[in-house]
């Protein structure tokens, strides 16, 4: 596994929709679950650091501040999944700009064929493993994943689990995991923050 | 030849049909009786204070009354296109997209017109200047409060659509793509289906109005078919900057989208 010294994604003094200042830091290759109540503030830090809603402090990418890059350019390497996902053509593979490999499909157990899928047919865990794959065209450094195995059944949650891993491995991505899966912490090695009235705190280190 | 004069009386005899539709309306709980008798009040004192004040701009003919009377018929219709959204802008802003639209996609077009289409002397003449504007700067007003208030209504049920866009790199012109075409096809609707029914289903109202008033109908259409290609272009242009500018507002320099800005009227 890649790992380099310098992390990947490091927050200093981040603020946003009244919570924080938070400091942490993803480190490349590494994963971080972040944890706690529903209405937290979960899902709105992985869009502050998505630069999807206005926030404060300091966010650097490689060294990089958030500043530096234009706002797709910095959401294209800091990817965020949402917990649901939207699909606003008739087709699965209009939302794609280049068709995944066969190989890719296979990992999270679609057949070939699937781009031509119409999308409204698609069941809630087809489209979170179809964001997923949807979610990697431009091969991002930092994944905010909110609850991406929610909708999953257990081998398709475990199919998922590798393809992420894989990813991870491959590219050295960093990644930010909301989970509410107690066991997830253990299956996929990785340190813990909890997010609770107010309060980031780690609650388990790798 | 000249139109037969209408009296007082032949209009107060109109105007009892529009009353007996409130009076109709009451009992079907339309809540519209005191919306329509408002509006026909409305438009005749409106129409009425119009027809005083060309008739002494006729008399006048001076360039900056008339220049001062295009500025108020531009604001009114900036105001009224703010009016007509359900949603809107915060800040003035619906009001200045609408006008500055407006503004850029007629005037220059009555500009155009008036010197090298019409080619009177002065081409400010009021007789065409006043009447020409007002046609463009009306059926603009629709186009553009009907494209602005699709494209607001759109992103507002559409918000988790064009931020996942966002999330996946998109920026904000690509991210409205499909609401700003639908937006845009559902203000130029109204004029291209006035356009495909002219002549055969309806009679355009100016060339009605100036047939009745006693115009050759041969110039009345020409005319006509002037005035209706001048209104496509007029609206159609303005509803495209319109649509243009307004889905810019609704994202900051972050290309955020920003839908606090607006506010539900």
């Amino acid at each position: 596994m890649k790992i380099t010294a310098m992390p990947r994604l490091l927050v200093t003094g981040l603020s946003y929709a009244h919570l924080g200042p938070f400091d942490f830091y993803l480190a490349a290759g590494k994963t971080v679950f972040l944890t706690g109540p529903s209405g937290g503030g979960k899902s709105l830090l992985l869009r502050a650091l998505a630069d999807l809603d206005p926030w404060s402090g300091e966010i650097l990418l490689d060294g990089r501040p958030c500043a530096g890059f234009t706002a797709p350019e910095w959401r294209r390497r800091v990817a965020l999944l949402p917990a649901e996902s939207q699909w606003w053509h008739d087709r699965v593979g209009e939302h794609f700009q280049v068709c995944p490999s066969a190989d890719q499909l296979a990992a999270l157990g679609f057949a070939a064929g699937v781009e031509t899928w119409a999308v409204n047919r698609l069941s809630s865990g087809e489209k979170q493993r179809l964001a997923m794959l949807r979610l990697l065209r431009h091969r991002p450094a930092v994944l905010l994943l909110d609850e991406p195995s929610a909708n999953l059944d257990r081998e398709n949650r475990e199919r998922l689990e590798k393809f992420i891993g894989d990813y991870q491995h491959r590219q050295g991505a960093a990644i930010l995991w909301v989970t509410h899966d107690q066991e997830q912490p253990h299956r996929v090695v990785g340190r813990v923050y909890h997010l609770e009235n107010g309060f980031l705190q780690e609650v388990q280190s790798a | 030849m000249n139109a037969a004069p209408l009296t007082t009386f032949d209009l107060t005899l109109v105007s009892l049909l529009v009353l007996a539709l409130a009076l109709v309306s009451l009992p079907l709980r339309l809540e519209l009786a005191a919306q329509l008798v408002g509006a026909a009040l409305r438009m005749t004192l409106q129409l009425l204070l119009i027809g005083f004040i060309l008739k002494w701009l006729f008399g006048a003919a001076e360039p900056l009354w008339i220049a001062l009377l295009a500025i108020f018929m531009l604001l009114s219709a900036g105001r009224e296109i703010d009016r007509r959204q359900k949603r809107r802008f915060q800040g003035g802003w619906g009001f200045a997209i609408g006008t500055f639209s407006m503004f850029v996609s007629t005037f220059p077009l009555a500009l155009f017109t008036l010197t090298l289409v019409i080619g009177n002397q002065p081409w400010y003449e009021p007789r065409y200047a006043v009447p020409l504007l007002g046609m463009l700067l009306g059926n603009a007003m629709n186009g553009v409060s009907l494209g602005f208030d699709r494209l607001l209504h759109n992103v507002w049920q559409q918000r988790q659509v064009v931020e996942n866009r966002l999330m996946l790199g998109e920026d904000w012109f690509e991210a409205l793509s499909e609401i700003r075409r639908e937006s845009i096809r559902s203000g130029l609707m109204p004029t291209i289906n006035a356009m495909t029914a002219a002549g055969i289903i309806s009679l355009p109202g100016m060339m009605t109005g100036q047939i009745l008033a006693g115009s050759p109908p041969l110039e009345a259409v020409k005319y006509q078919i002037l005035i209706m290609l001048l209104i496509a272009a007029g609206s159609g242009f303005g509803t495209i900057i319109a649509v243009f500018l307004g889905g810019r507002r609704l994202f900051d320099g972050r290309q955020r989208l920003r839908l606090e800005r607006l506010t539900l009227s």
